[in-house]
């Protein structure tokens, strides 16, 4: 049975690590997404190898349902960027490369020279990934990670509204999208009778 | 427990060889004479026009957004109401607390009118 799980667990971190290495050198950015996708899938199932469960499910719903539909989203959203063409490699590479084999680094070098995890912070046996668990520990020992996680959440919803209209916040009332997609139309029929930028809107 | 989750793995394998496994056997059966035609992009038979990459609205992003943040916050839920009863009145007020800020910023948006269709 361990000789399994040894197994699976290869084939998981195999498939997971080439999910990674294709997200970032395949040419179309919704292939890579998709790959990320792939790589998401084989994370929960590696969680699951764990025997958590509940955070198998959540990484499920969270990383697969919800965050990869908004990086889809936001590939949609961006005007003409297949990435067909685009230099994939970044100028200051290298940069990057120090800093994640740093972190890289960080984690595996305690596991080559067998150092002892500190599991538990209380030292009690109790598994953390089942749900009960988790339930009673966000109202226990967690509570103000728990109540700071809501005003995170509160954050993000707001500056992501405020981002994607920022026209807004400069105004004292609140404007409904309506009136704002109004008032854009507006300013581009402006624009647009203008005799410099009419050249480059019908070219486009 | 682990055993349970097997079957997950093995319908996992099975639903992924479905589509695979004959499109190998179509490969190694299948005559290859590609034309132009036979190549080109199909729509419903007719020619296609323009490019296929369109910009979406962005009332799409501030769905999914939405959807993230209150996906979230159902993650949080489950293991509260699997504890629930250990718990008593102190955690229902704590998650009354928790859903309050949340449905703060749900009041935000609907005031702004971001889950209005435009």
């Amino acid at each position: 049975m361990n000789i399994l799980i040894m197994v699976i667990f290869v084939v998981l971190a195999a498939f997971t690590l080439a999910a990674g290495v294709m997200v970032v050198t395949v040419k179309n950015i919704i292939h890579a997404a998709l790959w990320l996708i792939a790589s998401f899938f084989s994370v929960a199932a590696m969680y699951l190898l764990m025997e958590a469960e509940f955070i198998a499910i959540v990484q499920v719903l969270v990383y697969v349902g919800a965050i990869s539909i908004l990086v889809l989203f936001a590939i949609m959203l961006t005007r003409h960027v297949t990435g067909e063409g685009v230099r994939q490699l970044y100028k200051r590479w290298w940069i990057a490369l120090i800093v994640a084999a740093a972190l890289f680094g960080v984690l595996i070098v305690p596991t080559v020279f067998n150092y002892e995890w500190a599991v538990q912070p209380s030292g009690a046996q109790i598994s953390i990934a089942s749900t009960v668990e988790i339930g009673t520990a966000f109202m226990r020992e967690y509570l103000l990670p728990f109540e700071v996680a809501s005003v995170l959440l509160l954050v993000a919803l707001i500056g992501a509204i405020v981002i994607a209209f920022e026209e807004r916040s400069t105004r004292r009332r609140v404007l409904t999208l309506a009136e704002e997609v109004e008032q854009r139309r507006q300013r581009n029929e402006s624009l647009r009778l203008a005799p410099t930028t009419h050249a480059s809107e019908t070219s486009e | 427990m682990l055993a349970h989750y097997a079957f997950i793995g093995v319908f996992f394998i099975a639903a992924a060889s479905f589509p695979i496994l004959p499109l190998i056997g179509a490969y190694f059966l299948r005559p290859s004479r590609p034309t132009e035609v036979k190549l080109d992009t199909y729509e419903c038979g007719l020619e296609a026009i323009g490019d296929i990459w369109v910009q979406f609205k962005v009332q799409y992003y501030l769905y999914a957004l939405a959807f993230v943040v209150f996906d979230i916050e159902v993650v949080f839920l489950y293991p509260w109401a699997v504890a629930f009863n250990q718990l008593g009145l102190f955690a229902l007020v704590e998650m009354a607390i928790f859903l309050f800020i949340l449905i703060g910023g749900l009041v935000y948006a609907w005031r702004k009118g971001a889950l209005e269709w435009v």
